[in-house]
């Protein structure tokens, strides 16, 4: 039931008219508060006119993941009016627009319904059809203010940071939001139990999606080509990159860059272009989701055999197909971990939030210039596009990037000959050379059999030699890639394993679990291939249940096919509705299984 | 895959060029190919004009992607880099590569199945960038690889070795390319090495996308009779319409030439090319009038060759882009990094 600082409001609007303005103020108001807070933005794959819902949860506990209650709906499209009224948790509140009458057959008992004509105390105001329509949305910000008890001068103070000098844009959205605020203040008690009390549980955090924070990743590890073709939900990265380069890549003397954006024909050319770059020397990325990825395939198999580095971002979204392109998914690991026909397996990087979106894209860089070979980053949805309240970033100023194996001229110079398969560290990863800078350091980059030499070949033994290499390699990046997070309760039988951005509904629930005297230890594995320590929880433990958020169970498939983890011992736990992972859902599938007898 | 390895001596009296480089230096690898593909000249072509552009080997980019043509870039300057990519993507590979580098020369070689069917959408989206590379299409009509089959240049009417003429239009890669506004645009012809050597050699200075379209017959599976690519084909129909000298920079153009037919361009570098126009009504700056001229042509069946456009004045990808003149993949990292402190007053905007 909700409570001071434990609250959940959803709002129900229709997309294009002005609502994530609104929405984002909401949002930021809550947080400047010092209070923890999570976004969620439950929208259509359409430009205008379709109901999307925002959810706003606020958590004095600072929990990351959504809450599956409803306690205050600001239900503002007439469409969706009903449906948004049954979602309503017993003994929460709905506010409406009360400018035309809504059927009295809706009604329910059990909620407060709390009438205010938005639209009316709009249009008295304010002229102009779009401005009506913005400032409509603005005002239930001030009308939730009054209710929460939020504070106005916050409001105003992000007003001011928004419009900048547009002074007038300020004063007409204050104007909307005390139309809002005072109307509840005259007619309904306020604030509701339910209230915003200020905290200071969030001075060193800030509000940010992980695409941003994977963009920005990118421009501290010193990426120099991105090649993309816009795809939901991973475009606003690149449109990210390209702002903050605008900002940090451009020559102040001479006005030119030190980065190159390339808008490719399809996802096709955009990974050839990353290959064609890499092999240059430059670090360079993708951005993509699902479809991309099985557009992308073909190369990424070339990439892995030629072994070259790149960086692809894999924002997964609901497939299969075009499936549901707004909404969240972990449905590309297997597709990922085995891009391309003929054996092949890729290195995959798991962050959890935005905060890890940052380090792991520097991490990507590294590890795929080190090991030679394609690094994924598979975000998804929910972390990419979700405004997130996690630890402000810190950089290491002292950070060395790892270029890997890379001969310069003075190398080459000493050497007799070179040759670019060739396992000389035992570690499977071979030197490389760059063009253009030795005569000595040429050699022929091919997807065609080829021996440790270089050279082409069609003998079985040349080629199985190089396939065999691959799998030392393999091994090392195992050693590599970062560890799992892992925590022990004081129980130690039964445990959650997750991925991605099921970690923080899996933290809640583990401390909703251990409320109901259920301690289970946690595994959250943050790379593939899997570390020794996940294969060693895993054998550590009874049961051990597995949350991922697609159908099929490819997380488990994963631990099963790599990590030799016993099938018997792991237990799905598969939510794949494309709406993000709750604890509710974790909480009450593991009681289940607990009826049914499992080890707790 | 190459049996016979080329003895290494190079002999003392043969001519050098500039860098001491005999042409024999530009060689590579025994070509596998058929005795008597086109290809083969063409391959021979590339190796003259690279050995007489002073082109440093390992300064060079020897791009594919999957075919017959696709293999010939281990035939010559075996002293390079190549990137031997996956079919229909050599263009997208080429163009991260420059890209990240644009320090060096690139030159594309692919065929009428790796440019024109599987990798149309490359080939076109590349001329739209106006990247800076010579890209050489070796075109027979043919699939050789995969044994006869037409590719989307074969001509209507053209007879395949067994089963029925092609009924389709082709993909004229000219035509394609003058209309995407390519900036350097020519034909030749395998068995042509006068006017295919200063083709090439335009191309790797043009400062910008330079196609170079060669009808390079296929001896195994369409060089018979009812063929529109093969060798007989071809000598009884193509014509020159403009044929072009290369003039290395400050060399004086030392020949003479008609009035009215010479037209002397200057490329990027200081490169001259002088063109000579066989037929004087030919325009090669005026995209609408090339256009007209070579459908009327290709109509009456007529194979028209030379450096049929070229465009000195469009800015090539790296400056539409704005980019520094230093290879991005050359920046050190560190210089690549807001200032130390400036990711705090990035993150305050996210408060």
């Amino acid at each position: 039931m909700a409570a001071v600082n434990d609250i959940v409001i959803r709002i129900a609007t229709v997309n294009g008219t002005g609502s994530a303005s609104a929405n984002g103020l909401l949002t930021k108001a809550i947080f400047r508060m010092g209070v923890p807070v999570v976004g969620k933005n439950f929208f259509p794959s359409n430009i205008q006119g379709l109901p999307t819902w925002y959810e706003i949860r606020v958590t004095g506990d600072g929990y990351q993941s959504r809450s599956n209650r409803t306690d205050l709906m600001v239900a503002m499209n007439a469409q969706t009016y009903a449906k948004d009224m049954a979602e309503v948790t017993p003994g929460g509140w709905l506010l409406y627009d009360s400018t035309w009458p809504r059927s009295q057959l809706l009604n329910r008992t059990d909620i407060t319904v709390l009438g205010i004509p938005f639209s009316k105390i709009c249009n008295e105001r304010f002229e102009g059809v779009r401005t009506r329509i913005l400032l409509k949305n603005i005002a239930y910000v001030g009308a939730i203010a009054a209710l929460l008890d939020l504070d106005l001068d916050v409001i105003t103070e992000l007003l001011e940071e928004t419009f900048g000098e547009k002074k007038h844009l300020v004063a007409s959205n204050m104007e909307a939001i005390r139309l809002g605020y005072d109307y509840v203040k005259e007619n309904f008690s306020c604030p509701l139990p339910a209230r915003v009390e200020p905290m200071d549980a969030t001075e060193d955090q800030i509000v940010i999606d992980g695409n941003t924070a994977a963009a920005l990743g990118c421009v501290y590890a010193g990426a120099t080509v991105g090649a993309w073709y816009p795809i939901t939900p991973s475009t606003s990265l690149m449109d990210a990159f390209r702002s903050f380069c605008a900002k940090y890549r451009v020559d102040p003397e001479t006005d030119k860059r030190t980065y190159a954006i390339i808008q490719a024909e399809d996802e096709l050319a955009a990974i050839g272009m990353v290959l064609g770059a890499t092999w240059m020397g430059a670090r360079a990325f993708t951005p993509t989701s699902g479809p991309g990825i099985s557009l992308m395939t073909e190369s990424i198999g070339l990439a892995y055999y030629a072994e070259l580095p790149a960086v692809i971002f894999n924002v997964q979204r609901t497939g299969p197909s075009t499936g549901m392109p707004t909404r969240t998914q972990q449905a590309d690991i297997l597709s990922c971990a085995y891009a391309s026909h003929g054996d092949t397996k890729h290195v995959l990087l798991f962050p959890a939030d935005p905060a890890e979106c940052f380090t792991t894209a520097v991490q990507a860089f590294d590890l795929a210039e080190r090991l030679q070979t394609p690094v994924m980053v598979l975000s998804d949805l929910d972390i990419g596009m979700n405004d997130w309240v996690v630890p402000a970033f810190e950089w290491d100023e002292s950070y060395v990037p790892d270029r890997g194996k890379v001969l310069s001229a003075e190398d080459l110079e000493k050497v007799d000959s070179f040759y670019r398969y060739l396992d000389i560290d035992g570690d499977g990863i071979p030197y490389r050379t760059l063009p253009g800078v030795h005569p000595k350091g040429s050699y022929f980059t091919r997807g065609s059999g080829h021996t440790k030499l270089g050279r082409y070949t069609e003998d079985g033994d040349e080629y199985q030699d190089v396939m065999d290499r691959l799998l030392v390699k393999w091994e090392t990046a195992r050693s590599l890639v970062p560890e799992p997070e892992i925590q022990y309760s004081k129980f130690n039988k039964a445990a959650i394993l997750t991925v991605g951005s099921g970690n923080g509904a899996c933290k809640e629930a583990l401390d909703r679990l251990s409320s109901k005297n259920i301690g289970l230890n946690y595994c959250r594995v943050r790379a593939f291939p899997f570390s020794e320590s996940v294969k060693g929880f895993i054998e550590k433990h009874e049961v051990v249940y597995v949350v991922e958020q697609n159908r099929d169970a490819q997380l488990k498939t994963l631990l099963i096919l790599d990590s030799g983890a016993d099938p018997a011992k792991l237990v799905s736990l598969l939510h794949y509705n494309g709406v993000p992972l709750n604890a509710g859902f974790v909480v009450e599938r593991v009681c289940e299984e607990i009826a049914k007898g499992r080890a707790a | 895959m190459s049996y016979i390895s080329k003895p290494q001596v190079t002999h003392p009296g043969l001519p050098r060029n500039r860098l001491g480089l005999a042409q024999r230096d530009y060689e590579g690898a025994v070509s596998t190919l058929c005795a008597g593909c086109g290809h083969d000249s063409v391959t021979a072509a590339i190796i003259q004009a690279v050995f007489e552009l002073d082109i440093e080997p390992h300064r060079l980019a020897k791009m594919s992607g999957i075919g017959c043509s696709s293999k010939t870039p281990t035939y010559f300057v075996s002293e390079s880099h190549g990137f031997n990519a996956v079919h229909g993507r050599m263009p997208s590979v080429t163009t991260g590569a420059n890209a990240a580098n644009r320090e060096l020369q690139y030159i594309g070689v692919s065929g009428d199945g790796d440019s024109l069917s599987i990798g149309v959408g490359q080939f076109v989206h590349a001329i739209r960038r106006n990247l800076n590379m010579a890209y050489i299409i070796e075109n027979n009509g043919v699939y050789g690889l995969t044994k006869g089959q037409f590719s989307a240049s074969a001509d209507i009417g053209s007879k395949p070795k067994k089963g029925l003429p092609n009924q389709q239009e082709p993909i004229d890669p000219v035509s394609t390319a003058l209309s995407l506004g390519a900036t350097y645009i020519g034909r030749s012809f395998s068995g042509d090495k006068d006017q295919l050597v200063p083709m090439i050699k335009g191309a790797f200075l043009h400062d910008g996308f330079a196609l170079v379209d060669v009808i390079s017959p296929c001896v195994t599976f369409n060089d018979h009779e009812g063929s529109t690519k093969s060798y007989a084909h071809t000598r009884q129909f193509y014509h020159h319409v403009v044929d072009m000298d290369f003039i290395p920079p400050a060399e004086e153009i030392k020949a003479s030439y008609d009035e009215g037919s010479a037209m002397p361009i200057e490329l990027h570098g200081g490169s001259k090319i002088v063109l000579r126009k066989v037929d004087k009504q030919y325009d090669p700056t005026s995209r609408a009038k090339a256009f007209k001229y070579l459908r009327e042509h290709f109509n009456a069946g007529e194979i028209i060759t030379g450096l049929l456009y070229i465009n000195e004045g469009r800015p090539s990808m790296h400056d539409l882009m704005g980019n520094v003149d230093t290879p991005l993949a050359h920046l050190p990292l560190d210089s690549l990094r807001p200032s130390e402190g400036e990711l705090a007053r990035i993150l305050k905007g996210y408060r």
